[in-house]
């Protein structure tokens, strides 16, 4: 993992300060209210509905053992012991005090970390897969692009205020795990003719009130050339995007105004200035980033061996194996496999993880891999390395934390925005019909039985949640000041993504597990042999489902 | 006589300002683009640019220009970085300087893009403004005032 050197550190201690300047400013009256909005927002500072919520910036979902416990020590001391993984992977503190904000930056400094641009209309967070490295299908690993990106977008001069926040994700896989076709930016990489690895841009996706999926704007583009053609989007964003109206002011937006094709040549203007010049990047840059995401010291493993002894054990402990079996994915190494830790568990706010948890999660990624942590998109964690003999031990230990709970891609690994009992532009409540949803479905063999399936819940048409691409997406709606909830259904993620269409009419809160079941007792009725849930539905159509779900229900439409 | 920072200190300004509606501008004064794109003899003149004006019209006469100014009217509206950027890096070397409601905290990123002179709509916060300047002491990214990005300056 990238570890600062003096100048990172320099100048993320500088913003600490700066910061510290504006917020003293701000309390003595120094700074109006719409002028410290922007400044606190690019801090990662929102006001909410009762407290303000800070948002830490997790640089492409990595973290050590150390930074964990230092986020554990955070939520103790300034925040009420536990923290939210949100879907761009990083972490967000629901109950901080404005002024002691900066202390709180300070703090994360003294672990290179930093809340820099995760709001704001700015350039944020670059999010990648979080199998990153260790997934077998990997071209080129992703996130020294990443961090290169990281570092160009930090504090841009020129990109600090524009028309509306910016995403960029990268990927190096043929199954897309970063959404990249839903970012404001996709950088995938690929190889060309020659086999030689280059960088395909795409542009213009996101979700939001009008989702769009990304359109290609180079289909390869040498490597050195990331940042300077990086920049000419930009550019071009930043002087033509609309600023009249907050809604169209995405660069989706632009590029569908504008067509992709007349988009791509006022990009290819731009950056007929830019190209080769000193922002051009370095073999040695390349090379000097690459080098902090080598291979961890991996054992040489008999990898048969492993597996065969796995196995005995999955049979001799059935809930372990259980566990293995829906939890772990395959590593590209010989005796190792992927962890991932739900935090899903029935009962509590989707994506949540308190102070003790963080320090056992930091515990055992020390002691059974390398200290390191990933955080998801889909609101969990991943160890990425971690020995198959070491196993059964690591389950023990997550067990004991309740960190455990195998449902991971199944229906109750739900992603959930917080809704309108922490947010103040919410429609509605999102935690309680999540948690309706998960009492009513903790059968865990009906979980597999149903198979993968994802649930997205969104309070209002920002789409935290992901509701569009969900295969079932539920979205907050305020009919004359009534919470009601409006379900879309067949929304996908990754390299078919797909936006959910909606299936009718609103439902009151009270009778969504109601219709999440007919929707599920549709699907099992006409799966045929093991078809999943999107694939039935893309053969069907949404007919059935709306058939099933309104039959006999005009009582509790509106 | 209104105020400004240039080149790190209080001046004077020299100039007056735009006054779109007036038929023969002064030749100290600030043309708006629609008044300078009439003048014959552009040399010495001095122009300002609004959000959503593109520089471009400016290209071909960077040699012979003596001031574009780069109106801020809120200081959520970031063009004007832009504009700057394409002025300094087509090679603009007379004084380029933002005005309006910009904030303390943007003139380190003003400054970075190519503004050698500031002026507030509120005058009364220049001295303390000027310590905005010394925020950052490091930067990733080139840009104007540094055209080479730390990784090539990284020792
Ligand atoms: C409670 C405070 C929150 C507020 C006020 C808030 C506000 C917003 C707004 C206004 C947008 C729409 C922006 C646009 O379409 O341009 C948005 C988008 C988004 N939010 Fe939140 N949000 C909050 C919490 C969260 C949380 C907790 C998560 C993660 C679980 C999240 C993840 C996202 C994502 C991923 C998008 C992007 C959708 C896209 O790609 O356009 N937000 N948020
Ligand atoms: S989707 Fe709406 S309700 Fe949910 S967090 Fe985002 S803005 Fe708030």
């Amino acid at each position: 993992m990238y570890v600062y050197d003096q100048y990172d550190q320099k100048i993320v201690d500088e913003r600490v300060a700066q910061y510290r300047g504006q917020t003293e400013r701000f309390l003595a009256g120094k700074l109006t209210e719409a002028e410290f909005l922007p400044l606190r927002l690019q801090n990662g500072l929102y006001i909410q509905r009762l407290a303000p919520m800070m948002r830490i910036a997790v640089p492409y979902g990595l973290m050590n053992s150390t930074q964990l416990r230092k986020l554990a020590e955070i939520t103790r001391v300034y925040d009420k012991g536990y923290a939210h993984i949100s879907t761009r992977q990083n972490v967000q503190l629901n109950w901080p005090q404005l002024a002691e904000v900066p202390d709180i930056l300070a703090e994360l400094a003294t672990v290179q970390m930093h809340a820099i641009q995760t709001s704001g209309n700015c350039i944020r967070n670059t999010t990648t897969d979080q199998f990153a490295g260790v997934a077998g299908d990997e071209l080129e690993d992703p996130r020294p692009y990443c961090e290169i990106i990281r570092q160009w977008s930090t504090l841009h001069p020129e990109f600090a205020f524009l028309p509306r926040k910016f995403k960029i994700a990268v990927c190096g896989t043929t199954q897309d795990r970063a959404a990249i076709a839903a970012h404001d930016i996709g950088v995938e990489l690929v190889a060309d003719a020659q086999g030689e690895i280059g960088l395909k841009i795409l542009a213009g996706g996101g979700l939001g009130r009008t989702p769009v999926i990304g359109s290609v704007v180079c289909e390869w583009l040498h490597k050195k050339h990331l940042l300077t053609y990086l920049e000419a989007i930009l550019r071009v964003y930043n002087q033509n995007g609309r600023r009249d109206n907050k809604y169209k002011a995405r660069i989706k937006i632009l590029v569908k105004a504008m067509g992709v094709d007349a988009f791509r040549d006022a990009v290819e203007q731009e950056w007929a200035a830019l190209k080769d010049g000193p922002s051009t990047l370095t073999d040695e840059e390349i090379a000097r980033v690459q080098s902090f995401f080598t291979d961890p010291d991996y054992q040489k493993l008999d990898g048969d061996a492993a597996i065969t002894q796995l196995d005995e054990l999955c049979v001799k402990d059935p809930i372990f194996g259980n566990w293995v079996k829906r939890n772990t994915n395959d590593h590209r190494v010989l005796g190792y496999r992927i962890i991932n830790i739900s935090l899903k568990a029935s009962g509590f706010v989707p994506g949540d993880i308190t102070d003790e948890q963080l320090e056992r999660v930091a515990d055992l990624a020390d002691r059974y891999a390398f200290g390191e942590i990933r955080s998801t998109h889909q609101q969990n964690l991943v160890l990425a390395d971690v020995q198959m003999d070491q196993l059964y031990d690591l389950w023990q230990g997550l067990q004991a934390a309740g960190l455990a709970t195998p449902n991971i891609g199944y229906l109750t690994d739900m992603i959930c925005c917080p809704g309108g009992d922490y947010c103040s532009l919410a429609n509605a409540k999102s935690l309680p019909v999540a948690r309706a949803i998960q009492a009513r479905f903790e059968d865990l063999d009906y979980l597999y039985d149903l198979g993968p399936l994802e649930l997205n819940i969104s309070g209002c048409m920002n789409a935290c949640g992901h509701h569009h691409i969900g295969h079932i997406g539920i979205l907050g709606v305020d009919k004359k000041g009534q919470e009601f909830y409006q379900v879309c259904l067949g929304g996908s993620q990754g390299k078919n993504a797909s936006i959910g269409k909606v299936l009718g009419p609103s439902f009151k809160q009270e009778d969504m597990p109601d219709v999440v079941d007919k929707i599920l007792s549709t699907y099992v009725t006409l799966r045929v042999e093991q078809e999943s849930f999107l694939d039935t539905y893309r053969r069907v159509g949404i007919e059935p489902f709306k058939e099933r779900v309104y039959l006999k229900e005009k009582a509790c439409q509106a | 006589m209104p105020s400004l920072i240039k080149k790190g200190a209080i001046v004077e300004d020299d100039w007056s300002p735009v006054d779109p509606e007036s038929p023969s501008p002064s030749s100290e004064q600030i043309y708006s683009l629609d008044q300078w794109l009439q003048l014959e003899d552009k040399a010495g003149s001095a122009v300002q640019i609004e959000p959503g004006q593109s520089p471009a019209p400016l290209f071909d006469f960077l040699q012979q220009i003596a001031l574009v100014v780069v109106n801020f009217p809120v200081f959520t509206d970031g063009r004007g970085f832009s504009y700057a950027r394409e002025l300094r890096e087509r090679g603009y070397g007379g004084e380029l300087r933002a005005t309006g409601h910009f904030i303390r905290d943007q003139l380190t990123y003003l400054q970075r893009c190519g503004f050698d002179a500031f002026q507030m709509a509120d005058e009364s916060l220049l001295e303390e403004s000027l310590a905005g300047l010394a925020d950052f002491s490091e930067h990733y990214q080139g840009s104007t005032d540094q055209p080479l990005p730390l990784f090539r300056r990284r020792v």
